[in-house]
């Protein structure tokens, strides 16, 4: 058997900044294709301001009424995921991988950990050390968190995903208590102490996506 | 009958959070149907209906932890 047999094919989608509707009708419509056999698909993107709430997500955790939110441009969308309220912004690569987990372990902590190997191994290119800590899922810089993870299900296809901080506005982050606790985040340009190039980093999370469950992207315009 | 049970869900993962039932008692499901969403960590998952019939109980409830391997739900199989 050739070695290529290893990795199996698959396809990443940017999107660049979509709504975040837009994009999660996008990605209900691609676990569908991959829970028929399609091949397994990351979606990257940025999304306008907006704050997203799992379904057990306190409300409190959203420090802004909805109007001051409205005021601010910043919508509020809840969500069939676990974890509680997230902020996504312009500057924050967010990725969807539809992934069929029977052939990735069925097993939803592996994935997770998987997805913060990623992560992880996308910081350290850069010479960011980032770790995990024990019974809180994200990627984190000594105390302070840089990516998000959350994750859903349905017939073993995960959707949602991974949210990493890159150019993000941190402030944004003070219209919640992040993930119910009391977090400070960060991102690569304050790590960087500059902008960090977006496109540089895409091309890098595809590497490790494709490092980390074997599998050979190629672009797709069209799913 | 058929149970619906908590399914396992990965390593080290014990329980989860029933957070959203897709159906009521007395509600039709076909195979393959989403009933219920669990919740565990940050991670969502779809329990589907292991045959066609009509659900007969729901036996956790939302906002409930359940462990794995616990009945969810009764289908009365057709």
């Amino acid at each position: 058997m050739q070695h290529t047999a290893t990795q199996h094919r698959a396809h990443y989608r940017d999107l660049g900044l979509i709504s975040y509707q837009e994009a999660w009708d996008l990605q209900k419509t691609t676990v569908d294709a991959v829970i028929a056999g399609a091949a397994p698909v990351l979606l990257l993107c940025e999304h306008p301001a907006v704050l997203t709430l799992g379904r057990l997500g306190a409300e409190e955790h959203i420090l802004f009424s909805r109007p001051e939110l409205a005021q601010k441009g910043v919508e509020v969308v809840r969500i069939d995921r676990g974890g509680e309220v997230t902020l996504h912004s312009p500057g924050q690569l967010v990725i969807y991988p539809i992934f069929n987990l029977n052939y990735f372990g069925k097993d939803l902590r592996i994935y997770m950990q998987k997805l913060e190997q990623v992560a992880i191994d996308l910081l350290h290119d850069f010479g960011i050390v980032a770790k995990r800590i024990d019974g809180r899922t994200g990627v984190w810089v000594g105390q302070d968190k840089i990516a998000s993870i959350g994750v859903g299900v349905r017939k073993w296809v995960s959707y949602h995903g991974l949210a990493i901080n890159i150019n993000t506005d941190l402030q944004l982050f003070s219209l919640i208590r992040p993930c119910g606790l009391d977090v400070q985040m960060t991102s690569m340009a304050r790590l960087l102490n500059r902008p960090a190039e977006l496109d540089l980093i895409k091309t890098k999370i595809i590497e490790h996506f494709s490092r980390e469950f074997h599998l050979n992207f190629t672009s797709e315009e069209k799913i | 009958m058929t149970k619906i049970l908590v399914p396992e869900l990965g390593e080290g993962i014990v329980k989860a959070t029933v957070a959203f039932w897709h159906v009521k008692a007395g509600d039709q499901v076909r195979e393959d149907d989403d009933i219920v969403e669990l919740v565990t960590d940050k991670a969502t998952f779809n329990v589907p209906a292991n045959c066609p019939g009509v659900i007969k109980d729901i036996l956790v409830k939302e906002g409930q932890e359940a462990r794995i391997g616990e009945i969810l739900a009764i289908i009365d199989a057709k």
